[in-house]
């Protein structure tokens, strides 16, 4: 008899999903599916707004990461109201934005790494689920999850003074920014209170990234082989192939490192990238066109970025790029696992560009605003802290939004994710009748190396929450563990 | 000289000049009465109530109802705020405000109120009436989900020849202010801008200006609606 097991709710992620897994008579797994069962539809009901309302509006999508919806909106409307595609805004608009972009990058996968997968290194997947969490971190690794909650804070602060409020603010408008930064708001990063400084993120960051390595070293089975599977990958880049997070080219490599979609403008996506509607989840599965379904689709994020960046443009990131390119001896990193460490030196990258930006005069310009002539559609691409984002509006002749197609990082991570399930469960469950939680853990873990967010990738809001239902071959429930 | 009348507000003696109206006396005594359809300089109409006080054991309108020698009024009391609340409350389900995605936040006197008077959430029903924005103005944008209809542009915005240049459409709930299309066209750049100032709600918007204040310098970022009074 056959059987079908559901994890519902996905846990430490944000946004709701479920996975579904089905055994066939041999207790053996034969299906995987991760399904988003969430539905929000914010590209409807943009429709018949002011242009000008959707970096406001569209952020509500997330509250983690609103500051990329938020960007990414304010850079199409920059296209629409003649500001350019990324190099007409006034230096103190870009780098304004900037500075809020990094601080939300820094924020959010600090957020993600302390908060939702430190329990899982710490403890071990298998560990007592009522330790194995932030409560059980903060229990009893103290120091550790302080370090945390005041990186984040860093990180909240920042977005509070470009964009005026920690989540939800309004910095980005259509051609730039509605403030500067006064010297007394940078003064308070550069010069603040220990540990609230600059310095000491960029100090913090990098005993995070040490903290890995050294598990990484003692785990490596775990860290290496834990859905480690070839794909394509995908990102921004800065023209010249350095990292950039805020604006630059759209790059794909494949598996071993071949350039696949050559550093093409983001303003053209449709002309690269097609999304693919399944039945059975409301989020979509983008490919590149040029490859298909079957071999179009690619991963993006943290190990996409490192994947297709040539180098990182800030020194001490730099340093441990090399350390980590070294590890796959120059060749593109397919091990999921590794989005960990690929997160934390972004999470030192951007601490580096923070302080950069925090030392840089313009900040403190009044020329905030660019405008020139109109046009009617405009395209907003950025790397949001889970990948690639983008986001497309069509305007009419009188300012109301009549289209918008937004394709969400954790959208473009579909098939990895329900790839890196499938793996896991196959590996877990194959042969088991009874289903443990350290089971559904080690599927969550998978999952959670991704760092979804499948409200935003459904443009959905919710708990997030796993559950592992069986069934048999009549799609009877037979049992169910929820946690 | 002016016939001076005392009366009292909340058991305060106050003193007044015959003939003044309950909002106005009141205020020179430095006591804060809500106000929403009510505009300075404009001939007050009572339609919103939010001015509702107890005078003399009868519930009136202070925009509209001069005081009177040995008047006592209720002003700050839980009866009255409750009551002042449930036209906030009335005011929110009739209309569809969105105030986290809305222009106006932190400059709405409608939301600043609903802060005021510590509105969570409304004791009526959620009507979501479909409105729409009539964008057609090329100054203006007339969003009628947030309109209240409190005739503040009507009352306020006109020709050189004293011709409202807004004005009702329809009837009943259906009720809309409208930009009067022959008007309207000849709406200079000043007008415009003192409508977008006039309306007390997100309703008429500035064409391409939104959230050029920064969070933190908007008119109600730091104070309640009202601190500008003593009491």
């Amino acid at each position: 008899m056959s059987k079908k097991i559901t994890i519902e709710p996905v846990t430490r992620v944000e946004g709701h999903g479920k996975v579904t897994v089905h055994l066939d008579d041999n207790n053996n797994v034969i299906q995987t599916r991760l399904h988003i069962v969430e539905f929000r539809g914010f590209e409807r009901f943009i429709q018949g707004r002011p242009y000008w309302e959707a970096p406001v509006l569209v952020q509500r999508l997330c509250g983690i990461c609103p500051v990329s919806h938020h960007l990414a909106a304010a850079k199409a409307m920059d296209v629409i109201v003649g500001a350019g595609t990324g190099d007409g805004l006034t230096p103190v608009a870009e780098k304004m934005r900037r500075l809020m972009h990094y601080g939300q990058i820094f924020q959010s996968h600090v957020l993600h790494f302390f908060h939702l997968v430190s329990p899982d290194l710490l403890f071990g997947i298998n560990a007592d689920p009522t330790i194995r969490n932030i409560i059980g971190v903060a229990m009893e690794h103290k120091e550790l999850a302080v370090q945390g909650v005041m990186m984040r804070k860093f990180g909240q602060e920042i977005i509070k003074v470009t964009a005026g409020k920690k989540i939800h603010g309004t910095g980005a408008i259509p051609g730039g920014i509605n403030k500067n930064l006064s010297i007394e708001e940078r003064d308070k990063f550069l010069k603040g209170e220990d540990p609230l400084n600059v310095d000491k993120m960029i100090g913090w960051s990098l005993s995070v990234i040490d903290f890995f390595r050294n598990y990484h070293a003692k785990n490596s089975e775990l860290i290496d082989n834990m859905a480690a599977f070839p794909s394509n990958h995908l990102s921004l880049v800065r023209k010249d192939g350095a990292m950039d997070l805020y604006h630059g080219v759209v790059r794909a490599v494949d598996a071993n490192g071949k350039k696949i979609l050559h550093d093409v403008d983001p303003q053209d996506y449709l002309d690269y990238i097609g999304e693919e509607v399944k039945s059975w989840t409301y989020m979509k599965f983008p490919f590149l066109i040029e490859y298909g379904t079957e071999k179009g689709w690619y991963r993006v994020g943290p190990l996409a970025r490192l994947n297709t960046a040539d180098f990182i443009p800030s020194p001490l990131a730099q340093k441990e790029f090399e350390i980590y390119k070294a590890y796959t001896k120059g060749k593109p990193n397919n091990m999921s696992m590794h989005t960990h460490w690929a997160r934390l030196i972004e999470v030192l990258h951007a601490a580096e560009m923070m302080k950069e930006l925090l030392n840089d005069s313009d900040l403190q310009d009044d020329n905030l605003e660019t405008k020139g002539n109109k046009v009617y559609e405009g395209v907003g691409v950025l790397e949001a802290p889970r990948g690639t984002l983008f986001h497309h509006y069509r305007i009419n002749d009188q300012d109301l939004i009549e289209m918008a197609n937004l394709i969400v990082s954790t959208t473009n991570n579909n098939i990895p994710m329900n790839k890196a399930v499938e793996m896991v469960a196959k590996e877990q469950m194959n042969g088991h009748a009874v289903i443990t939680e350290p089971m559904m853990n080690a599927v969550e873990v998978a999952i959670r190396a991704y760092d979804p967010c499948l409200s935003c990738a459904t443009h959905a809001l919710g708990k997030m929450p796993l559950e592992i239902s069986l069934y048999n071959n009549n799609n009877q429930l037979i049992d169910r563990k929820r946690k | 000289m002016a016939d001076i009348i005392n009366f009292t507000i909340d058991g305060k003696e106050c003193v007044a000049e015959k003939g003044t109206l309950i909002l106005q006396a009141v205020q020179e005594n430095d006591i804060y009465i809500p106000t929403l359809c009510n505009y300075k300089g404009v001939k007050p109409q009572g339609s919103c109530r939010i001015c509702t006080v107890r005078a003399n054991d009868r519930l009136t309108t202070a925009c509209t109802t001069p005081v009177g020698d040995g008047m006592e009024i209720e002003n700050d009391t839980s009866e009255i705020n409750d009551f002042r609340k449930s036209v906030i409350e009335l005011l929110f389900v009739e209309g569809n405000h969105f105030c986290p995605a809305c222009e106006m936040s932190g400059e709405c006197e409608l939301q600043a109120l609903a802060y005021r008077f510590q509105m969570m959430v409304p004791r009526f029903t959620y009507q979501f009436p479909k409105r729409e924005i009539d964008a057609r103005h090329p100054k203006i944008l007339k969003d009628q989900n947030r309109c209240i209809r409190c005739k503040r542009c009507i009352r306020t915005i006109k020709d050189e020849k004293g011709r409202s240049v807004f004005a009702f459409f329809g009837r009943g709930k259906n009720i809309e202010v409208n930009v009067d299309p022959v008007l309207g066209s000849k709406l200079t750049d000043k007008l415009a801008a003192k409508a977008v100032e006039v309306c007390p709600v997100g309703s008429i918007l500035p064409r391409e200006k939104g959230f050029r204040t920064p969070i933190g310098q908007r008119k109600f970022d730091h104070e309640p609606i009202g601190s500008e009074y003593k009491h």
